[in-house]
C-alpha cells in the first residue's frame, strides 16, 4: 500500500497539505510506508490488531446486553502533531484548566462571578452537575479538578476547537499507553529518527498527582482506585492503572467508613485509605447525600471527605462544568479569573435557554448539532445533516420542551487523517482528547487518544458508537506546521 | 489484601477444580460404559448424585438420567450452576475482577479454557466427549501449573490453593460415598469382574487408579477407601488436600503449625488431627457413608469460618436492586 493515490479531497488532512504533498512533521512517516514492500503494512496493522487482542485491552458496550466486550478497534497510521503546533495547544490547555479550576472553586465559595453578572444565577442553580452538597468544601491545594480530559477538534479550515472539557471521569488514556506500546514495535526505525515524544510516564505522574492530594505528615499514605466494577466500559482502564500504579483497585463495596475515617475491608482487617482516585460519577459516591440507590459509593464518605481525613481525585462537584451551557462560558470565566484572551477557541454555541437563540437553532435544526446539556459518550445528540425529517421534528419537540437542557452547535467538518480501511488508504475524521494533570503545578502529558471515526463519513468517533483509536505523535523538535 | 481480591482468588480456583472433577467423573462413567456388557451397566444416576444437585436435574429433566441428560446437565447445561460451562464462566468473571493481582499469564489462560469450553458446548457431539473432557483437565492442570509458576507465592496464592484444596477434598470425597453406596449393595457382583472394573473406574475417576496399584496391589473396597481418604502422599486423597489447606492457612496467618488463633484454624485442626489417627478399620466400624457425611459437614464449616474470618469483616447491610452506572 503507498500514498501515490491517496487523496485529502475538500478536507483537513493532519497528515497531508495536499495530494501528494506530506506536511513536514509526516514528510519521514510517509517516506517510511511508500518504502515498506508490498502487504508489509498490511502485516503490520495485523501484528498490532493481534497484540491488542491478546493484551485484552477491551472495553464494555452498555446498549449490548449484559457487559459485551469489544476490542477498541485501532489504526496503524497515527496522527502527527508537530512540536509548535503542540506548544500552543499545551499553553492553551493549561489556561483552561486553570480558569475552570478557578470557576469551580468559585461558585462552591464566593460566587463572585455571579455577583458580577459574568453568569446568570439561574444557570448555576439549574446545571444537572452542581452539587449543593460540595458548597463550602476546601480541597487540598485549592484544587478541584486534578485529571481532565478535553476532547479538541480541528475544522475544515485549519482552525482547533475545544469541544468539551470532561472534569469527571475522562476515560481513555490506557489506550493512549497501550496503543503506543503496540506503535513501537510496528515502527521501530521511526522513532528514533522523528523524536517523538514519550508517554509511558502517564502513571508516574498520576501517582505524583494522588500522592501530593494526601493528608500532610503521612509517611506512607494509601492511594486506591475506585471503580464501579468490571461491568463498567472502562473496567480495563481501572484495573490497567491500578496496575501500572501499584496501587489496590477497590469497589465500594470494598470500603466502608468507620472511627471517621475511610477503611477498606482486608484479610488482616479494616485499614485506612488517604487518597481515592474515583472512576464513580459524583451522584453515586456516597448514598447517604447524593443517589440513594447508588450501591457504588460509600454510605458516610461524603463526611470523612469534608473533614478532610480522605482526598478525592477529581474533587466532587466538578461535573457542574462538564454542563454544555456551563461550556458556553469559559471564554468568559478565562478573561475574568486570569485577565487574558483565550488561547483556545470554543465551538459557537447556541443555548436553546436563550430566546433567540432557540429560535435560530429551530430554524435551522437541518445544519446544527443539537447536544443534551449533561450526556457524554455520543448519546443525547442530533447530528442534523444526517438526520431524518422525523428525528429533527423528534429533537425540536425537546427542546421546546426543556430549553435548559439543549445547545446547538454548527456542524464541524472535522480533520482527518488516512485511515487503512479494506486494505485502501481513506481520509477518517478524528478528534483529540489530550489528558491534563493539576497536582501541584499543571501538567498536559503529551499527545492523547485521537479517535477516528471507522464508519465511512461518520463524525462520530465514541468508543461506544463505532469508534476506533490512532497513536498521537508529538514531535520534540520545532519544524514549520 | 483486599477481602473481596481474596475472595475472587479463592473461588476461581474452587470453580477450576470443581469444572475438572465434573469433567472426571463424567469421563469415566463414558469408559465404564464402553467395558460393561450390555444391559449391565448403564448407570447415570449416581452421577447425578455425587453432585448433590439430584433435585435440581430432576426439575429440568424430568429425572430421564439417560446418557446425553446427564452429559448435557453436567457439561454445558448453563442454567445449571455447578455445570463445567457454569463453573468457568464464574471462574473468568473472578479472574476479570481481579485481573491487576493474578498474573496475565493466569488471565489469558482462564480466558481460553472459558471459549474453549464455551464453543464445545455449541458444536460437541457426544461420540466425541472423551476429546472434551481430556482437555478440560489438561486445561485445569495448566492453569494451576501457571499460577504455580507464575504468580508470587503470596497471600492471594494461598487463598487459591486453600480453593482449590478444599474443593478437591470434596468432591474425592462425594465420589467415594456415592460410587461406594451404590456399589457395594449389589451382593450378587462381589468378586466379579464387573466388580472390579467399578472399583478400577472409581480410582481412574480421581487419577488414583496408578499411584493405587504401586502402594496396595489388590483391588479392595476398603484398600481404595483407604487409599482416598487417609493416604498422605497421594495428592488427591482427602488427607493430603486439607495438609495443604492447613500449610496455605498458617502461612497467611502466621500462627504456628499446631495451633490455632481463629475459628478457621481450630475448625480444620480438630478436623486434622481426627483424620490424622484415624483408622481405616475405625471408619468402617463407623460405616463409610456415615464417616464421610460427617466429614463433608466438617470441611463445609471449615468454607464458612473462612468466609467469616477473612471475606466478610461485618456483615453487609441489605441491598436494593443493583444500580448500574452510565458514563
Amino acid at each position: 500500500m503507498k500514498f501515490d493515490t491517496y487523496n485529502p479531497g475538500d478536507f483537513y488532512d493532519e497528515l497531508f497539505a495536499d495530494k501528494g504533498q506530506p506536511r513536514p512533521a509526516a514528510q519521514l512517516l510517509i517516506e517510511k510506508i511508500n518504502s515498506l514492500p508490498s502487504g508489509e503494512l498490511e502485516r503490520r496493522q495485523q501484528a498490532a490488531q493481534n497484540a491488542l487482542l491478546k493484551l485484552g485491552a477491551t472495553f464494555n458496550v452498555y446498549s449490548d446486553g449484559a457487559g459485551t466486550e469489544r476490542i477498541f478497534p485501532f489504526d496503524i497510521i497515527p496522527r502527527i502533531i508537530s512540536a509548535l503546533e503542540w506548544e500552543l495547544l499545551e499553553r492553551g490547555l493549561k489556561q483552561r484548566i486553570a480558569a475552570l479550576n478557578a470557576f469551580i472553586a468559585d461558585i462552591y465559595g464566593p460566587q463572585k462571578i455571579i455577583t458580577d453578572r459574568k453568569i446568570p444565577t439561574e444557570l448555576l442553580a439549574s446545571a444537572k452537575g452542581f452539587l449543593q452538597p460540595c458548597v463550602g468544601l476546601q480541597p487540598p491545594g485549592g484544587v478541584w479538578c486534578h485529571i481532565t480530559g478535553t476532547d479538541l477538534v480541528r475544522d475544515k479550515d485549519g482552525q482547533v476547537y475545544v469541544l468539551e472539557d470532561n472534569l469527571r471521569c475522562p476515560s481513555g488514556i490506557s489506550y493512549v499507553l497501550e496503543n503506543r506500546r503496540v506503535m513501537k514495535s510496528c515502527f521501530p526505525e521511526l522513532f528514533g529518527r522523528m523524536g517523538i515524544k514519550p508517554v509511558d510516564d502517564y502513571s508516574s505522574h498520576l501517582l505524583e498527582t494522588l500522592l501530593n492530594l494526601a493528608p500532610p505528615n503521612l509517611p506512607d499514605p494509601r492511594v486506591v482506585v475506585l471503580t464501579p466494577g468490571m461491568y463498567n466500559s472502562a473496567y480495563f482502564e481501572h484495573s490497567f492503572l491500578a496496575q501500572q500504579m501499584g496501587v489496590e483497585l477497590v469497589e465500594g463495596r470494598d470500603l466502608v467508613v468507620a472511627d471517621g475515617y475511610l477503611q477498606m475491608r482486608t484479610t488482616k482487617g479494616l485499614q485506612r485509605v488517604d487518597v481515592v482516585y474515583r472512576r464513580i460519577d459524583d451522584d453515586f459516591i456516597d448514598p447517604l447525600v447524593f443517589r440513594k440507590d447508588s450501591l457504588l459509593g460509600v454510605p458516610g464518605l461524603m463526611e470523612v471527605y469534608r473533614s478532610g481525613r480522605v482526598a478525592i481525585a477529581n474533587a466532587l462537584g466538578t461535573g457542574v462544568a462538564d454542563d454544555k451551557v456551563i461550556y458556553a462560558y469559559v471564554p468568559e470565566m478565562i478573561r475574568y479569573y486570569l485577565g487574558e484572551d483565550p488561547i483556545l477557541a470554543n465551538v459557537p454555541t447556541y443555548l436553546c435557554c436563550d430566546d433567540k437563540h432557540r429560535e435560530h437553532v429551530l430554524a435551522n435544526l437541518d445544519k446544527l448539532v443539537v447536544k443534551a446539556a449533561n450526556e457524554s459518550g455520543g448519546y443525547g445528540m442530533l447530528v442534523g445533516p444526517h438526520a431524518t425529517p422525523e428525528e429533527r421534528e423528534e429533537f425540536a419537540h425537546r427542546i421546546e420542551k426543556n430549553p435548559r437542557n439543549y445547545i446547538a452547535q454548527p456542524t464541524l467538518c472535522l480533520s482527518r487523517v488516512p485511515t487503512i480501511v479494506e486494505d485502501e488508504f481513506e481520509g477518517c475524521h478524528v478528534d483529540l482528547r489530550p489528558y491534563i494533570l493539576y497536582g501541584k503545578e499543571i501538567y498536559v502529558h503529551p499527545g492523547g487518544l485521537t479517535r477516528v471515526a471507522l464508519k465511512r463519513g461518520s463524525l462520530v468517533v465514541n468508543s461506544s458508537q463505532g469508534g476506533g483509536s490512532k497513536d498521537t505523535w508529538v514531535l520534540q523538535n520545532s519544524s514549520p506546521i | 489484601m483486599l477481602s473481596r481480591v481474596a475472595d475472587s482468588i479463592y473461588w476461581l480456583n474452587r470453580y477450576v477444580e470443581r469444572a475438572e472433577n465434573v469433567a472426571r467423573f463424567v469421563d469415566t462413567n463414558i469408559n465404564l460404559i464402553l467395558d460393561s456388557p450390555s444391559g449391565v451397566f448403564q448407570q447415570w444416576e449416581p452421577l447425578v448424585l455425587t453432585t448433590g444437585d439430584q433435585e435440581i436435574f430432576r426439575e429440568q429433566y424430568q429425572d430421564q438420567a439417560t446418557a446425553e441428560n446427564v452429559i448435557q446437565f453436567l457439561s454445558f447445561d448453563s442454567k445449571y450452576s455447578n455445570s463445567i460451562l457454569s463453573c468457568l464462566r464464574f471462574a473468568r468473571e473472578n479472574a476479570r475482577s481481579v485481573r491487576e493481582i493474578i498474573s496475565s499469564e493466569m488471565w489469558e489462560q482462564i480466558n481460553e479454557f472459558y471459549m474453549m469450553v464455551n464453543d464445545a458446548s455449541q458444536y460437541h457431539s457426544l461420540s466425541d466427549m472423551h476429546g472434551f473432557f481430556r482437555e478440560v483437565k489438561m486445561s485445569s492442570h495448566l492453569f494451576a501449573g501457571l499460577m504455580d509458576a507464575t504468580m508470587s507465592h503470596n497471600e492471594g496464592w494461598h487463598f487459591g490453593q486453600i480453593g482449590r484444596f478444599l474443593e478437591r477434598a470434596d468432591k474425592t470425597s462425594r465420589i467415594l460415598d456415592v460410587k461406594y453406596y451404590f456399589l457395594l449393595p449389589s451382593v450378587n457382583d462381589v468378586g466379579t469382574t464387573v466388580d472390579e472394573l467399578q472399583w478400577m473406574a472409581l480410582l481412574k475417576s480421581a487419577s488414583a487408579y496408578e499411584m493405587y496399584r504401586k502402594c496396595e496391589h489388590r483391588i479392595s473396597p476398603m484398600g481404595v477407601a483407604e487409599f482416598l481418604i487417609l493416604d498422605r502422599e497421594f495428592s488427591r486423597s482427602i488427607q493430603f488436600c486439607l495438609l495443604e489447606v492447613g500449610r496455605s492457612l498458617h502461612e497467611i496467618t502466621g500462627t504456628p503449625a499446631g495451633s490455632w488463633q481463629n475459628p478457621v484454624e481450630r475448625a480444620l485442626g480438630r478436623l486434622r488431627a481426627e483424620l490424622g489417627y484415624i483408622t481405616i478399620e475405625e471408619i468402617m466400624a463407623m460405616g463409610l457413608h456415615e464417616f464421610l457425611n460427617q466429614l463433608q459437614e466438617q470441611m463445609n464449616e471449615v468454607g464458612e469460618k473462612i468466609f467469616e474470618t477473612f471475606f466478610a469483616l461485618k456483615p453487609l447491610p441489605d441491598k436494593s436492586p443493583l444500580m448500574l452506572q452510565k458514563q
